[in-house]
């Protein structure tokens, strides 16, 4: 089931949290919704789900206009953020509950509905559980349970808000993947709201990067990380680092001194230079580089990061360097970005402005 | 661990000798804990099992047959069978209310939902004998309504049977809502979100999903509200003029015999309001007790 967001706008009170979103999801995609708290990405996701309904704008199901319909006519399989099981109800009868209120006519009988609550309960690795209540189970155990039943009903599509946010990370992982087989073995088309980016860039067709109720940029993982469109997703993907230039002629500036970087597409003015800590060179000798005095320097997994001042203490960035290496224990270090990123500061739109490295 | 305990003079000092009886620091000590409880059991002693003890001592006084004798008498009957009539009305109606205004305010946000909690919570602070004064003269012969409906249907509500059933219910209202209230607002809608979601139309959210979330409670309250229902006597006492054998209900029948130095008929009947009250209170902790992990599953979310 394609799906298409056309032009939507949802204020709550006068509080906009959507503005004017447009999105379009390709049949059986796996699409994350990606962003901080208070982006807008759960409100989609209600919005998709007919559990909101937009100020404006259309949701289109594939060629039907789904707009106007409650969410029990869209058949939307939704799994909530704290799984929402009936905790009076076995977890049997949560899986086959969406099966027992189909109208008489449509309705499966008592076994057969018995038997698909075994048959999903063996699809979600949890067979023999029929019995459980659902304060009996683990967070793991309960988030396949709320997928199970959500996929009991034969959705359109399958809705996930934060699926694994109360999970510890081990768990998290395993269910990762295992979302991806089932997502996979079923082929709905899947979106997933999410804050985690580690979560979305591993597991997601493609990521929506959500900010202050827009859509900032759509796009492969690669896409996303590589080739970021904005500031706000170069900030908020992966770690980056960023500095306040001057843009003369074509050439970056920081305070008096040239750093080495140009381009002549760049407008003069100032501007915003972006850069992953991982992504640099150390350069000895400073003519044409960035300059600082090391400020502190800590362990991160297999690196050492070390945070340097630039320019007397007014802006600090970091980079990171191999453990051994002899530069973290210096005073000052120079470096290069080998790849970055200029974002001008302009009022036109941002995407055009960019100005990548080569 | 290790370096103290394999140490024996350290291990010994740090461990027994020296150290005073630790106790965790939310805890009293052993003192302030007895004071505490001898305080309670002598309150509760005195103003709780003393009394009720001297209703049943004073009820069987003349021994087991003039006390059955009372319930012979066709007052006394009349007024047991009043008194189980209101509350058959009553309970029923705030069992609905009680649903319908806690579901309303848990669920929703509009202004003046603050306003309603108080509302609700208005007969628990005003006076019954005040809420039945009002209703005499919103209700009585001589008010506009109450005239109206002496006059077109015969009905007679105040120094009648409807009063009484309209004051229970006003001094009884608050106790259904007010267990569900709290209840309803920690649960959120997301179970019915959920319900929804599955297809489940409105009926059958509430009668799948909502109503067994909230069961315990509304039981709770329905307990509460009968034995108040049946208890109450000042709201009753105003609106229901005293007619003996057809607006007495059983704690003004206890009053009459009373004042008639009738008192074995009075203890007597007070009795069965107080066993009423007992028998109350050991279903609900029967019913705690027997579906304790069930209760502890509800009030829990997830």
């Amino acid at each position: 089931m394609e799906l298409i967001i056309r032009n939507i706008r949802k204020e709550f009170d006068r509080f906009a949290a959507l503005h004017d979103v447009s999105l379009d999801i390709r049949s059986g995609e796996l699409i994350a919704l990606l962003g901080p708290s208070g982006s807008g990405k759960t409100t989609l996701l209600r919005l998709i789900a007919g559990l909101d309904f937009p100020t404006a704008g259309a949701i289109l199901f594939g060629d039907q206009d789904a707009s106007e319909k409650t969410v029990q006519e869209r058949n939307v399989g939704f799994v909530f953020q704290h799984y929402a099981l009936f905790r009076h109800m076995t977890v049997a009868e949560n899986i086959g509950f969406g099966l027992k209120v189909r109208p008489r006519g449509l309705r499966p009988s008592p076994e057969q509905i018995r038997r698909r609550a075994s048959e999903l309960l063996e699809l979600v690795q949890l067979p023999g559980l029929e019995k459980r209540y659902p304060s009996q189970l683990s967070g793991g155990q309960r988030q396949r349970v709320a997928l199970a039943r959500a996929l009991a009903i034969e959705p359109k599509v399958l809705l996930l808000d934060e699926p694994f946010g109360a999970l510890d990370a081990q768990v998290r992982r395993d269910l990762r993947r295992w979302l991806r087989e089932i997502h996979e073995a079923t082929g709905h088309t899947t979106v997933f709201v999410t804050h985690d980016q580690e979560e979305a860039l591993e597991l997601a067709d493609r990521v929506v990067v959500m900010s202050q109720g827009r859509i900032e940029q759509v796009g492969t993982a690669d896409d996303v990380y590589d080739k970021p469109r904005s500031p706000f997703v170069y900030g908020f993907i992966g770690d980056s680092s960023r500095l306040p230039v001057r843009i003369e002629n074509g050439e970056l500036w920081l305070h008096d001194r040239s750093i080495g970087i140009s381009d002549i597409r760049a407008p003069n003015g100032s501007g915003t230079l972006f850069f992953r800590p991982q992504d640099v060179e150390l350069v000895d000798g400073c003519s044409g580089c960035i300059a600082g005095t090391v400020v502190s320097s800590r362990r991160v997994e297999a690196m050492r990061r070390v945070e340097l001042a630039i320019g007397g203490q007014h802006s600090l960035v970091e980079i990171e360097l191999p453990i051994d290496h002899p530069a973290a224990s210096r005073t000052r270090v120079a470096f290069r970005p080998r790849s970055w990123k200029l974002f001008p500061e302009s009022t036109a739109p941002q995407a055009e402005r960019v100005i990548e490295s080569a | 661990m290790s370096d103290l305990a394999t140490h024996p003079i350290a291990g010994r000092s740090v461990g027994t000798t020296f150290r005073p009886v630790q106790t965790p620091p939310t805890t009293e000590s052993r003192t302030v804990q007895y004071v505490l409880v001898a305080l309670v059991v002598a309150v509760l002693s005195l103003f709780l099992l003393l009394p009720l003890a001297t209703v049943f001592a004073q009820a069987f006084r003349l021994g087991i047959g003039e006390y059955l004798n009372t319930f012979r008498s066709p007052e006394a009957l009349a007024a047991i069978r009043l008194t189980l009539l209101v509350a058959a009305i009553a309970v029923p109606c705030n069992l609905i209310f009680g649903i319908a205004a806690a579901w309303t305010i848990a669920k929703y946000r509009f202004p003046g939902r603050t306003f309603l909690v108080s509302l609700i919570d208005l007969p628990f602070s005003i006076s019954p004998l005040v809420a039945g004064l009002v209703y005499i003269l919103l209700l009585g012969t001589n008010s506009v309504i109450g005239g109206f409906l002496l006059e077109n249907f015969e009905i007679r509500i105040i120094f009648a049977v409807p009063g009484i059933v309209l004051a229970t219910i006003l001094v009884t209202f608050p106790f259904i809502a007010r267990e569900l209230i709290p209840l309803m607002e920690d649960q959120g809608t997301g179970d019915e979100e959920a319900a929804l979601s599955l297809g489940a139309n409105g009926w059958q959210t509430f009668f799948f999903v909502t109503l067994p979330n909230v069961k315990w409670a509304l039981l709770y309250g329905v307990l509460l509200c009968n034995a108040r229902a049946m208890g109450e006597f000042g709201a009753v006492a105003v609106i229901s003029g005293r007619l003996r054998g057809q607006t007495v209900t059983m704690p003004l029948q206890v009053e009459l015999f009373y004042n008639e130095y009738a008192s074995v008929a009075a203890f007597s009947l007070a009795s069965l309001l107080a066993a009423l009250a007992l028998v109350t209170l050991v279903i609900k902790s029967w019913l705690e007790w027997r579906y304790a992990d069930q209760i502890a599953a509800a009030g829990r979310g997830h």
